[in-house]
């Protein structure tokens, strides 16, 4: 009992801070595979939805509808129609439709022109409440033709506009349409994992979470603790369910389904080392081609679950994706928590709950 | 590109990696505009003005690749005395007849020439226009049409091209309107925005630069759809950017090898390699078909020898010299049998049966009542499919038994639905848009009774045989005479689809795989199916599997598949290098002459005759091949030449004009001719058209897919996966005209045609944006026009609130542009449709219309 709390000292623990290699930390021996990941490369997604698609296929995931009373309805958020992560939603493509001052728009998804001083500021969408009453309403008679049918000589009809000729008023706005295929992380530190009670959550050889359908009982304790909300339990079979990261294809030597349909390599799969050096150099590119908003998400293994094994490249602030800006491992505090628990609490059921914490961690 | 062919995408993408700029010009903001370097939207139906604005910038600042223009072009050709251009006439080319719509293009040929022959393809309304020629000209050619066509001399050159009747000044002068201001207010675009384009293409064309176009259906689905590619065609010639690496014009084509299917066609004016189908009036004879359709020079005066062999590959051993090699067994045309000209027969009980496979024309094809309407007047219809379409089941819950137009009591159509095989469940080849044949194996047995297609057609072809075989009616010696005897393997007696492979690859005397189409010879002892794909068998190997990965060879890829003609990447590769036989740059070499071995070289197989050198000159009166010189690149033209002006082949004119869509909210600002004056209509109740700058129909609507879903539905609305992804109808509008009609985000709109109306959800967005036409604003609506009543995600058909006008030359609808009105709420049901639809009709004063 006491190495146990032995273990907690300190900030940089198992469950928390810098760790070089999560699957020798869960008990492999050392010849077990190199770490994998995805790099998914968001600035050339093209939201073809591929991997959602790909994804259900390989892993018999049902539509989204089994569990939703809405089945097939329109959510109404621009192209994304399964809304998010969840139980029967492994892969999500989002999909962030915004205008942005004229100029501010990146070329990449950004559709605009080249960037001058590019900004991470943006304008929420126009829906009808925002757009209604500020644009001007067309004039409902003017496309008379000229008497007679002739040709307009078209000198007489040349702008009075500057610089952006004949575009409403309204283009002096951008429109930006990001798209980025969401997935779980695979933490370092993967608080789904850490706080399983039945063990069905582990950590694999790979280095990857998985959940195993037969020991999963559905008790939904990985579920809030996920800082990203990516696991859920399935009501139609009341079991956790999340992405694997194809820990069956991984086996057979293949890369997993959603990285093999991507058709633009937004989806890279590999060694986690090898994809975070083509991150950074990917990275400094776009920032060399002035692209100066675009970072890397999950790549930092000094975040608050340790590093991602899914990492991605974003165009803008993680909360416009609808990512956590600061996403922070559950248990990060747990050491300090047992500390004061161990105060005051009843010995043997410390133990007790302390056991069913080791045992998720295999 | 990036919505509809996301696969094909991924080049694109890769490109951009690499350095490339990419300009997406379009009226909406798609999924493409979302990764492109530029945006540019503009109005639906203006392309023509946009490239006739980027062709006028070029000529106006003589920014055009001269070298390459002056030597590998018809630039410098005079174009006779009697042409008159649209600049002259009010929008309208010499030669019109107000009374027939149509034109007679002899006075559109070029000075010292007499008529030119359009160089491939479709030729049918060519041969009308020269029948009318001659009738009208009381011709004193005693050969007829066919001699005319090729009383060709080589015309009169300028290479100065500063003579005022020569091409290039021609063009200049036609496309001097086209100004940067006049496509600004035509196209909705801004003056800088069309600038950029402007700038951006032309300095990244030349001898070190390369730039190419990408188009799709958004080009072809309009009245001057086949003037815009021409257009398209036009601009690459003037850059250098045809024949060169990095350069062309890309039609992306349709899923599911839609080039294979033209190629070895499912169209009916044209028999496999591109051959004109021949005319039941015109052409008797092998001779007088030759004669009229057949180029004297060029490699099209080898078309004797492509289509002997296919006869000889139908018909074997009953095609004989003595009876013209059976040429008397084709089909003939007796008119104009294309899509639309078909169901007009159907609806009219002149046709009776159908067959539909890998279509669904009850709501995936233009003005889905006309059509229905067509499927309820047949006596018996074929639906192959893989899922029950609504093709299939019009007959009980369509929209007209809806609102009781028609009563399934009343429809005689005997209906079969035949289960399919689906690309997986059957091998074969594709042909993508760069020619490229690539092999597919079976990797599932096909479900059930479900057949593949070949199965189908040659067990079909062959009980109608047995069925046939006492018969003595010379009619049924066609079918009898046929060639049809393909091995067949498993327990469903499969033909193999190799030896069909291997017959459309085509045999020399002694039965051995040909290995060019060069060897095609006319006298019967060679076969080909089809004469382009000579050598996707040869030495007995399917070359079409060829699989090395990418990796393990050079850019060009050749062990990849095989591209006809001859597995050559790039057509017209002799246009890479200069007229001495040299690359244009090092950066751009792509095929070049060999001095020291006297052969053309490269990466890819050099599209010209290995040892002719560039120095060539044809002696006088040489025929086929022999009649083009070392630098005419151009080999498939008569005149081996890339035309900047068609003399001849063009049903709307020898140059692009802009023409508003048959529906517009405006008028044409660029010539007094508001649409195109040669397009083809189909004036009746079920196909009414909503008035030119109407009131009562004030926007413009577009049509187009969605990434989720697959044409109409049936390989995608059927599936859980994809329904979900995108599971309604909607349209997108922009906050602007939302809040013009009082529309909600995710509310209900109704859209209003002459033809029908229809509902949708709405979905608000920024991406849709309205534009200053002249001094109106307009709106565009997209409605993506996937969905129908079966399925899991079902919704009114896009594609019913079309109506139906044809490009001239290829029968094409236009159904990417047209006008309707939308009003917030869902549709009338019933009969109250009909009323409604009536009342819109009345008031923008339309002829009373629906069910005749
Ligand atoms: S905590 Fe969330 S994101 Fe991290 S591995 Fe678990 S489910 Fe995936
Ligand atoms: S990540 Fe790849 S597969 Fe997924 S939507 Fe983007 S481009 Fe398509």
């Amino acid at each position: 009992m006491t190495n146990v709390f032995d273990a907690f000292s300190g900030t940089a623990n198992s469950l928390y801070g810098e760790l070089p290699d999560p699957a020798a930390d869960a008990g492999f021996d050392p010849s077990h595979p190199k770490r994998v990941g995805f790099f998914t490369d968001t600035s050339v997604c093209i939201g073809c939805k591929a991997c959602e698609v790909a994804c259900k296929e390989w892993n018999l995931v049902p539509d989204d509808g089994t569990d939703a009373s809405d089945l097939y309805r329109l959510t109404g958020m621009s192209y994304d129609n399964t809304g998010d992560l969840g139980a029967s939603t492994w892969r999500h493509v989002a999909f962030i439709e915004d205008v942005r001052p004229h100029g501010s728009a990146t070329t990449e998804h950004g559709g605009g022109t080249p960037p001058a001083e590019p900004t991470t500021g943006h304008i929420p969408s126009g829906l009808p409440a925002l757009g209604g009453g500020a644009l001007p309403k067309a004039p409902r008679d003017a496309a008379t033709p000229p008497p007679g049918g002739g040709t307009v000589d078209l000198l007489t009809l040349l702008p009075d506009a500057g610089a952006h000729g004949q575009q409403t008023p309204d283009d002096e706005r951008d429109v930006r349409w990001l798209m980025a295929s969401d997935v779980c992380k695979h933490c370092t530190h993967a608080g789904c994992l850490d706080n399983c009670p039945t063990g069905a959550l582990f950590r694999t050889e790979f280095g990857t979470v998985v959940v195993q359908d037969d020991i999963c009982n559905g008790c939904g304790y990985c579920v809030p603790s996920c800082p990203y909300g990516v696991i859920d339990v399935r009501g139609s079979d009341g079991g956790a369910h999340k992405c694997t990261l194809c820990y069956d294809r991984l086996g057979s030597g293949l890369e997993p389904a959603c990285a093999k349909a991507c058709p633009t390599k937004s989806i890279q799969f590999g060694d986690l080392d090898e994809l975070q050096a083509a991150a950074d150099a990917r990275l400094a590119e776009l920032h060399d081609r002035g692209v100066n908003e675009a970072r890397l998400y999950g790549r930092d293994e000094n975040d608050g679950v340790g590093g991602d094994g899914a990492f991605f490249l974003l165009l803008d602030e993680p909360e416009v994706y609808g990512l956590p800006p600061d996403p922070i491992v559950t248990t990060r505090d747990l050491p300090e928590m047992w500390r004061n628990a161990a105060l005051t609490a009843v010995g043997l059921g410390v133990a007790a709950v302390a056991a069913f914490w080791k045992g998720g961690r295999r | 590109m990036a919505e509809a062919h996301p696969v094909g995408f991924q080049w694109v993408m890769e490109a951009k990696r690499r350095g490339a700029t990419i300009i997406h010009v379009d009226p909406r903001f798609t999924r493409t505009s979302a990764v492109a370097d530029l945006h540019v939207p503009f109005r639906a139906g203006a392309d023509i003005a946009f490239l006739g604005g980027l062709i006028s910038y070029v000529l106006e600042n003589e920014l055009d690749f001269r070298e390459y223009v002056q030597a590998y072009t018809n630039a410098a050709d005079l174009v006779g005395e009697e042409f008159t251009d649209t600049e002259d006439a009010a929008g309208i080319f010499s030669g019109y007849n107000p009374e027939t719509g149509r034109y007679d293009p002899v006075s559109w040929s070029l000075e010292g020439e007499g008529y030119s022959a359009p160089a491939a393809g479709q030729r049918d309304h060519w041969e009308s226009q020269l029948r009318e020629h001659h009738a009208a000209m009381s011709s004193d050619t005693a050969g007829g049409a066919g001699d005319a066509a090729h009383a060709t001399g080589a015309p009169e050159r300028d290479e100065s091209l500063r003579h005022p009747r020569c091409v290039y000044q021609v063009l200049r002068r036609h496309y001097a309107r086209y100004t940067p201001e006049a496509v600004s207010q035509v196209c909705g675009m801004s003056v800088d925005q069309f600038l950029t384009v402007a700038r951006s293409i032309t300095a990244n064309s030349g001898r070190e630069r390369t730039t190419a176009w990408v188009y799709s259906v958004g080009w072809t689905h309009h009245s001057v759809g086949a003037q815009y590619i021409r257009g398209a065609a036009i601009l690459q010639t003037l850059l250098g950017n045809m024949g060169r690496p990095g350069g062309g014009i890309l039609a992306l084509r349709g899923h599911a090898s839609i080039q294979g299917s033209t190629d070895i066609p499912t169209l009916y004016d044209l028999l496999p390699g591109y051959i004109p189908m021949p005319n039941a009036h015109l052409h008797e004879d092998l001779q007088s078909f030759l004669d009229a359709d057949a180029a004297k020079t060029g490699f099209w005066g080898n078309m004797d020898t492509y289509l002997v062999s296919l006869l000889k590959a139908w018909w074997g051993d009953a095609a004989t010299a003595e009876n013209d090699y059976a040429f008397h067994y084709l089909p003939k045309l007796t008119g104009d049998h294309g899509t639309y000209g078909i169901v007009r027969d159907q609806i009219d009980r002149k046709t009776y049966g159908y067959f539909v496979v890998g279509e669904n024309p009850a709501i995936g094809h233009a003005n889905g009542k006309m059509q229905r309407l067509g499927l309820a007047n047949l006596e018996w219809l074929v639906v192959r499919d893989m899922q029950m379409i609504e093709t299939a089941t019009f007959w009980k819950d369509g929209p007209e038994i809806e609102t009781g137009e028609l009563r399934t009591e009343d429809i005689g159509t005997e209906v079969f639905f035949l289960p399919c095989a689906n690309h997986t469940e059957k091998a074969g080849t594709f042909t993508n848009t760069q020619r490229l044949l690539q092999w597919r194996r079976e990797a599932v047995h096909p479900p059930g009774d479900a057949r593949s297609e070949l199965h189908f057609y040659f067990h079909l072809g062959k009980r109608i045989r047995e069925k046939l075989a006492a018969s003595t009616d010379e009619r049924d010696r066609p079918l009898l005479d046929l060639t049809w005897d393909y091995p067949t393997f498993g327990m469903h007696s499969e033909p193999d689809p190799e030896s069909v492979l291997a017959e459309i690859n085509g045999y020399d005397a002694d039965g051995k795989p040909l290995s060019s189409y060069t060897q095609l010879k006319a006298d019967g002892s060679t076969t080909a199916g089809c004469w382009i794909y000579t050598g996707v068998y040869a030495d007995g190997v399917n070359q079409a599997d060829r699989r090395r990965p990418g990796s393990e060879q050079d850019w060009v890829a050749a062990d990849w598949g095989w591209a006809w003609p001859a597995n050559r990447r790039t057509l017209y590769n002799r246009a890479s290098a200069d007229p001495e036989g040299r690359p244009w740059s090092e950066r751009k070499a792509y095929v070049w002459w060999d001095e020291e071995n006297e052969r053309w070289t490269g990466h890819d197989v050099p599209d010209f005759e290995a040892t002719k050198p560039p120095s060539f000159k044809p002696e006088e009166g040489a025929t086929r091949q022999d009649a083009l010189a070392g630098t005419d690149a151009f080999i498939m033209q008569a005149d081996g030449k890339a035309w900047l002006y068609a003399p001849a082949g063009l049903a709307d004119g020898p140059m692009p004009t802009h023409y508003e869509p048959v529906e517009s909210p405006v008028a044409n600002l660029l010539h007094e001719q508001q649409d195109n004056p040669a397009l083809e209509r189909i004036d009746r109740a079920w196909n009414r058209i909503n008035p030119s700058q109407s009131e009562v129909f004030p926007y413009v609507f577009l049509t187009y897919r969605l990434t989720e879903h697959h044409t109409a539905g049936g390989m995608s609305r059927t599936l859980p996966y994809l329904s979900e992804l995108q599971p309604e109808f909607f349209c997108e509008i922009s906050p602007a005209l939302a809040a013009e009609r009082g529309l909600e985000h995710m509310g209900w709109a109704t859209l209003v045609s002459a033809r029908t109306a229809i509902e949708a959800r709405v979905m608000v967005t920024e991406r849709m944006k309205p534009l200053r036409i002249g001094d109106r604003e307009v709106h565009q609506i997209g409605l993506p026009y996937h969905w129908g009543s079966n399925g899991i995600s079902t919704g009114d058909p896009a594609n019913d609130l079309l109506g139906v006008v044809m490009d001239p030359n290829v029968h094409i609808q236009e159904s990417k542009v047209a006008t309707c009105d939308i009003q917030p709420g869902r549709r009338p049901r019933g009969p109250e449709l009909l009323e409604y639809v009536a009342d819109y009709r009345r008031r923008a004063g339309v002829e009373p219309g629906g069910i005749e």
